[in-house]
């Protein structure tokens, strides 16, 4: 199989744009996903998340553009077998037993006897479907049914995959046991594009968000870094003056004050010692300084606006 | 290899979802009011020491009579249980978890195609196999020609399966079959319209048949059966219901094999290159 020159890239777009019945799905998405990292995708509802995705792995031709995964085009179906996917609206044959569905979907994937006999029973166990292996899928509850999707698409011991919503359905345990095995996939190296509405989620386990509005890609940032350079610090003080807090417009241009709370938005954490020393020197008395993390949600609503979606 | 996958799994989804045993038991039944029937002939024949002649004709003409309600249920059968396979998985969604996999488009379309012709080809060999059975037993008669019969039979039934898989790839699942029964309906009615234009010898109106044909070829290979499976007195006689006037020719026979083929690629066409 020969390899594009970015194969170092798990996925890759330039400029794909999906149109249906002239309405603009995806405007202009350009986006790298390096290997082995665990990708989130947010934005609001009718963003363009799920076609993207869809376009990503040929159920959805794009219109213009080109897109890449694993260093081959997407039109290109042998790169599938180190694809995995869960889809958002998870619908199997419901007559298939759990362990019948496995079985299916691992030979579809070119998987050999022997590998099914084991990796089945392995992701049923991981899954915590082991006692309900031989139930038809018309049996399970929708928790249930999330579960197996989650062990299919991992059946391949995938080099890329596409989780659309995996925690729909699923109770508190069933979430942690999804960002458990997220972190797994992604130590053994594998990329994982993640597409959640639950923030929380995806700020515990992502690596780097983009964020998408309007079937573009607004912004990409590292999770963790991005945090870093925002922060916003509550602090507790009295003796606080009108002319004090104006005096703090020289570090932060977003300082509230209510009561005996201060609450400034600084662009570093580094900041925080000083303001504290001019505030002392001001006559303030502070009793309590908490630099908060500026948290995926109000970024996200930031970016996106607060009106959401559709 | 993707081709066998889903050929067998449509195949097993067909009897796991109880439609082949379903169909089967309603054949069986079928078969049991038709033995009665001929049952009840064969001892009225006795008692009215009819000709043996005149005997054989009637009974071919009840096997003909037997083999035309088995191509009507194996109409009804392909269109309703290859409906939904298509254009309701698209619908649902169920078809993302299998068009992702490494497997070429075309060969999920066609494997569930092969699934559905291999019931097919089940429930067609049970039913004219169960038929002439029946007759035999009663009275001591099969089809004539029973294997051209029945592989007519079948192609009309495989002309139907790629029409409809074909309007599936298009439509929803209720546009779909109502498309496949219309369209069906339509060449039923044309055949009837030929028939009666050849006994009353007006050409347009067999051309009417003949166009109706063109557009849905499946009831002029039903008529074609009938003829290869009726004594070929009947035929020349003109003496059965079922007898065809207006015989639908070997090129039309070849029309239908390329028809089939057509409504098949179309369906391939549309379904590798629309959006799921």
């Amino acid at each position: 199989m020969q390899m594009s020159r970015f194969s170092n890239l798990a996925i890759r777009t330039r400029g794909l744009r999906k149109v249906f019945r002239g309405q603009v799905a995806v405007r202009n998405l350009t986006l790298d996903v390096p290997r082995g990292e665990v990708f989130g995708f947010l934005g609001p509802n009718g963003a363009g998340k799920s076609t993207s995705v869809k376009m990503l792995l040929g159920l959805v031709f794009p219109t213009s553009g080109e897109a890449e995964i694993l260093g081959r085009p997407v039109c290109d179906v042998t790169v599938r077998r180190k694809v995995g996917f869960l889809p958002e609206h998870f619908r199997f044959y419901d007559w298939l037993t759990a362990t019948e569905l496995l079985k299916l979907h691992g030979r579809l994937y070119g998987m050999s006897r022997t590998r099914l006999l084991e990796r089945v029973p392995a992701l049923l166990e991981l899954v915590g479907l082991t006692p309900h292996r031989d139930k038809c899928l018309r049996d399970f509850s929708k928790g249930m049914l999330q579960r197996i999707g989650l062990a299919q698409a991992l059946l391949n011991e995938p080099d890329l995959i596409f989780l659309d919503e995996p925690t729909s359905g699923l109770d508190p345990i069933g979430r942690r046991l999804v960002r458990d095995i997220i972190k797994a996939q992604r130590d053994r190296g594998a990329t994982v594009l993640l597409n959640s509405h639950l923030l929380g989620e995806v700020e515990a386990t992502c690596d780097r968000v983009a964020f998408i509005k309007d079937g573009e890609v607004v912004e990409t940032r590292e999770l963790n870094a991005g945090a870093e350079e925002q922060v916003t610090v509550s602090i507790r003080a009295r003796n606080v003056t009108a002319q004090v807090v104006g005096g703090l417009a020289r570090w932060t241009s977003a300082a509230r004050s209510e009561a005996d709370r201060l609450t400034l938005t600084l662009t570093s954490s580094d900041l925080v010692p000083e303001i504290v020393r001019y505030l002392v020197a001001q006559g303030a008395d502070v009793y309590e300084v908490t630099p908060q993390r500026l948290s995926l949600e109000e970024r996200f609503l930031e970016i996106v606006g607060s009106d959401g979606g559709l | 290899m993707g081709v066998w996958i889903m050929a067998g799994v449509t195949f097993r989804e067909a009897a796991r979802k109880k439609m082949l045993w379903m169909a089967l038991g309603a054949g069986g039944a079928f078969l049991i009011l038709f033995g009665t029937g001929l049952h009840f002939q064969a001892k009225d024949f006795a008692a009215r020491a009819m000709s043996p002649v005149l005997r054989r004709e009637i009974s071919f003409t009840m096997v003909t009579m037997g083999l035309y309600a088995v191509d009507l249920l194996t109409v009804l059968m392909t269109i309703l249980t290859s409906v939904d396979t298509l254009s309701g998985e698209i619908a649902s969604g169920t078809i993302q978890a299998i068009a992702t996999k490494p497997v070429p488009r075309w060969q999920v379309l066609v494997g569930k195609w092969f699934g559905f012709v291999g019931m097919l080809t089940a429930y067609i060999a049970i039913m004219v196999v169960g038929v002439n059975s029946v007759t035999y037993a009663m009275a001591g008669v099969t089809a004539h020609h029973l294997i051209p019969g029945f592989l007519l039979i079948w192609m009309e039934s495989i002309v139907l399966l790629s029409v409809t898989f074909a309007f599936g790839t298009y439509f929803s699942t209720l546009t779909s079959g109502v498309l496949a029964l219309g369209l069906h309906g339509l060449a039923f009615l044309g055949g009837w319209i030929e028939q009666a234009g050849a006994i009353s010898q007006t050409p347009s109106a067999v051309k009417v048949g003949i166009i109706a044909s063109l557009l849905m070829p499946s009831e002029a290979l039903w008529r074609r059966a009938a003829f290869e499976m009726q004594s070929p007195l009947a035929n020349a006689m003109r003496m059965s219901p079922f007898g065809t006037l207006s015989v639908p020719s070997m090129s039309m026979v070849v029309y239908a094999g390329l028809y089939l083929a057509i409504a098949l690629a179309l369906a391939i066409r549309r379904f590798s290159q629309q959006d799921l």
